[in-house]
């Protein structure tokens, strides 16, 4: 577990450089709330074992405040953590149980219930952005989804939002982690390089989500934003990366894997497209994640010495 | 090497292959004071032992005669005198009845020919030959130890087009195969041109995997002597000594769930046991020595020895250098696949390949952690099951369903425990899983 750890480390360390004191402040929040539940809870509630060495509860925290604003608030982020520890993890037993992924449930958990606080993205001003009065403004999806709402064309909406170099590089509002596209795609490489990850589940839903798009984009360019666009902004990287390819939470053939990948990805896009929010990989990954068992239970790998049946 | 190397394809790991013992040449062991031969060194019944006690023997002499299909007899591996015949502990652990034979001088059975000189000509007739290797008590020397001539009597209406032999030893530190084929080459040739006479087969294949460069160089270089024998080298991956592994990695094709190779026309057997044939049909000589691999990084002298079957395990450790006072397991066979014994008077059998000494470092069980679905043992299971799901299935006694997931498919390689990193263990649970399902099926009979 300890090697997603280190695969998060780029987007951590682009993090803080565009996000400054404000994103040590949330994730150090996170992280350390996270293991503080998830040890607590063990210890006195359930007087089990810890298992806090796993680096599972580090995991579940760095996830959990990567995909929230910099300006957020600390007293909201820990009940943020023990919902996610508490609720998406321990309560259905130890690791290893949980059908939904912990980081996400405490995400829609916040999303729900402070909708407010989330809805407001500080710019990305490096080192020196301020924790409390930040610049917020609002995300490149959001100004498209807005955009579009009140009748304007996309061509006219992407001066507004930042130039793909910026995507790429992190230069755009956003949640923590989302923002460069760069130090995420390095995570990944690292992930498959050690084989701690296979490409199924990030490719799937990252060339769904391009062939989605895409489609739709030729279809009407007027009211579709382009393929590009959709993947270097918002957290289908992060979403696609790290949060649909936890283990737990996750098919276990690769047949599998990449059933449930292009499901996210079409989900994804039909929230962001035709639904009321502006970003739908969280709920994608989680509707998802519901899904896994049937998956498993359907999808078996290819036995050994089985008939090939294709014709 | 520019094309690719042939491997099998699904699954599979790589361990570290730890061939301490690869240029260390075939030693012969001294002989010991006492030997235990087993009646039972195989799979099928034990043999019905033909001596009493107090008899003296030679070596190669017939002590136990095998007893019906499934069987081999067993042949004293010295001259001597039979002091008792009673059960003692195996290297499993369970008592088995044995013959214990006390050695005086090397007496030799007269119509063996101890002279090492390459007899070529290969005179006998197939059933001739089928006889002499029934009579030899051959099995199948890789480890599961069958008895060869079962394998070579083939059903009706089934046609064996290929010849396999298994020289991959894909096993972490044994190297007993790989001497063999460069120490006993020819003979080895020889014995796989008699099995493909009995067999009526025109073609045989020698799989060996490629780290062991200097035997298929060794085996490329005189099979222009040997016609109709190609050997093919093999990319490195474990289990691929498995048989089903090795003929889907050199044919392609996939022997189905609960059949048999024969079933696509293929045949294997083990170098070892072509070298076994060759003696036996050339020579007269039954199965009364083997080569063992003994190894282990903490040994002074890991060795390769020839050994007569039933010198206790002690001997060979100690002509090794000694048992190192931090050993932890010594086990018998392949460190993947092989059993870990309990006492060092355990008699050598036919089907050990090797013993290896471990130390309590090495040996240490990894505290276990609960299942992460971390998927990796379904990706590198080679049979294509889904180890996390048959432990817990084993566990709550759901036989049934552990029996729709072909769990009797499972060949018992270990890569599953190997791999996970929550160190379950995998393979223990699916053994146990494995004999209820068995019983199951034989209760509905
Ligand atoms: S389930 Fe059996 S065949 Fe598969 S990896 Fe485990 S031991 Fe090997
Ligand atoms: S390798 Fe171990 S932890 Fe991973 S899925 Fe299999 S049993 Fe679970």
């Amino acid at each position: 577990m300890y090697g997603v750890i280190i695969a998060l480390i780029p987007a951590v360390l682009a993090s803080i450089l565009y996000f400054g004191w404000g994103a040590v402040i949330v994730i150090s929040a996170a992280v350390f709330s996270s293991v503080l539940f998830e040890f607590l809870i063990q210890k006195f509630l359930l007087c089990k074992k810890t298992t806090i060495h796993d680096g599972s509860a580090i995991i579940t925290g760095l996830l959990l405040s990567l995909c929230l604003p910099s300006n957020f608030p600390v007293w909201l982020i820990i009940p943020g953590s023990l919902f996610a520890i508490g609720v998406g993890k321990l309560s259905f037993g130890a690791l290893g149980n949980n059908p939904f992924n912990p980081a996400l449930i405490g995400r829609v958990f916040l999303f729900i219930s402070f909708p407010a606080k989330m809805a407001s993205w500080p710019d990305a001003q490096g080192f020196q952005t301020q924790y409390v009065d930040a610049n917020t403004g609002a995300t490149p999806l959001s100004i498209i989804k807005e955009g579009l709402g009140k009748g304007d064309s996309i061509s006219h909406l992407m001066d507004k939002i930042p130039t793909y170099q910026q995507l790429f590089f992190g230069n755009m509002g956003g949640s923590i982690g989302e923002v460069a596209a760069i130090a995420l795609i390095l995570g990944l490489a690292y992930m498959l390089l050690r084989k701690i990850i296979t490409w199924h589940i990030p490719v799937s839903i990252i060339f769904t989500v391009v062939i989605f798009t895409g489609i739709l984009w030729l279809i009407n360019p007027e009211q579709n934003a382009d393929p590009l666009f959709h993947i270097l902004s918002g957290g289908i990287l992060l979403g696609a990366i790290f949060m649909a390819t936890d283990y737990v939470t996750s098919p276990m053939t690769g047949k599998g894997m990449i059933l449930y990948g292009i499901c996210i990805g079409i989900l994804t896009v039909v929230i962001r497209r035709f639904g009321s929010y502006p970003e739908g990989v969280q709920f994608a990954i989680l509707i998802m994640n519901g899904f896994v068992p049937l998956i498993n239970y359907y999808i078996k790998p290819k036995r050994f010495g089985e008939e090939v049946t294709n014709g | 090497m520019s094309k690719m190397l042939k491997t099998f394809r699904k699954g599979g790991i790589h361990p570290p292959e730890y061939k301490l013992t690869g240029k260390n040449p075939v030693k012969i062991l001294p002989l010991p004071e006492k030997v235990t031969i087993l009646l039972s060194q195989h799979i099928g019944v034990p043999a019905i032992p033909v001596v009493n006690k107090g008899d003296t023997v030679k070596v190669g002499q017939l002590i136990a005669q095998g007893r019906g299909f499934v069987s081999a007899s067993i042949h004293s591996s010295v001259s001597g005198k039979v002091v008792k015949i009673d059960s003692i502990p195996d290297h499993t652990g369970y008592k088995k009845p044995a013959i214990v034979i006390e050695v005086e001088g090397d007496e030799w059975e007269e119509n063996i020919i101890k002279s090492t000189d390459l007899r070529k000509d290969i005179t006998l007739s197939k059933d001739e030959i089928l006889e002499k290797i029934r009579e030899s008590g051959i099995v199948g020397l890789g480890g599961a130890a069958f008895p060869s001539h079962v394998k070579l009597i083939l059903p009706k209406n089934k046609k064996a087009e290929t010849l396999i032999i298994n020289g991959v030893e894909c096993e972490p530190y044994l190297t007993s195969d790989h001497r063999l084929m460069l120490e006993y080459g020819e003979e080895m040739m020889v014995g796989i041109h008699i099995l493909m006479k009995v067999l009526n087969i025109r073609k045989a294949i020698i799989g060996i995997e490629n780290n062991k460069a200097d035997a298929v160089c060794f085996l490329k270089d005189i099979s222009s002597k040997f016609p109709g024998i190609e050997v093919y080298p093999l990319k490195v991956k474990y289990p691929q000594g498995s048989e089903k592994q090795l003929i889907e990695a050199l044919t392609g094709r996939e022997v189905p769930s609960r059949k048999l190779p024969i079933d696509v026309g293929v045949i294997v057997h083990n170098v070892s046991t072509a070298y076994a044939v060759y003696e036996a049909v050339q020579k007269n000589k039954p199965l009364i020595n083997r080569i063992v691999t003994v190894s282990g990084k903490s040994l002074k002298n890991p060795s390769n020895f020839v050994v007569r079957i039933g010198t206790p395990v002690r001997f060979l450790i100690e002509a090794a250098g000694g048992l190192p006072e931090n050993t932890g397991k010594v086990i018998s066979g392949g460190l993947m696949m092989g059993k870990t014994i309990n006492s060092l008077d355990v008699p050598v059998i036919k089907g050990m390949s090797g013993i290896l000494v471990l130390p309590e470092d090495e040996t240490k069980r990894k505290s276990i952690e609960p299942c992460i679905r971390c998927s990796k043992c379904v990706t590198i299971c080679p049979m294509g099951l889904e180890p996390y799901l048959l432990m817990p299935l084993t566990q709550n006694g759901s036989f049934y369903r552990l029996e729709k997931q072909m769990v009797l498919d499972c060949i018992e390689c270990g890569s599953c425990s190997y791999i996970c990193p929550s160190n379950r263990p995998l393979l223990d649970f699916i053994r146990l899983g494995k004999t209820e399902v068995t019983k199951l099926i034989n209760e509905r009979k």
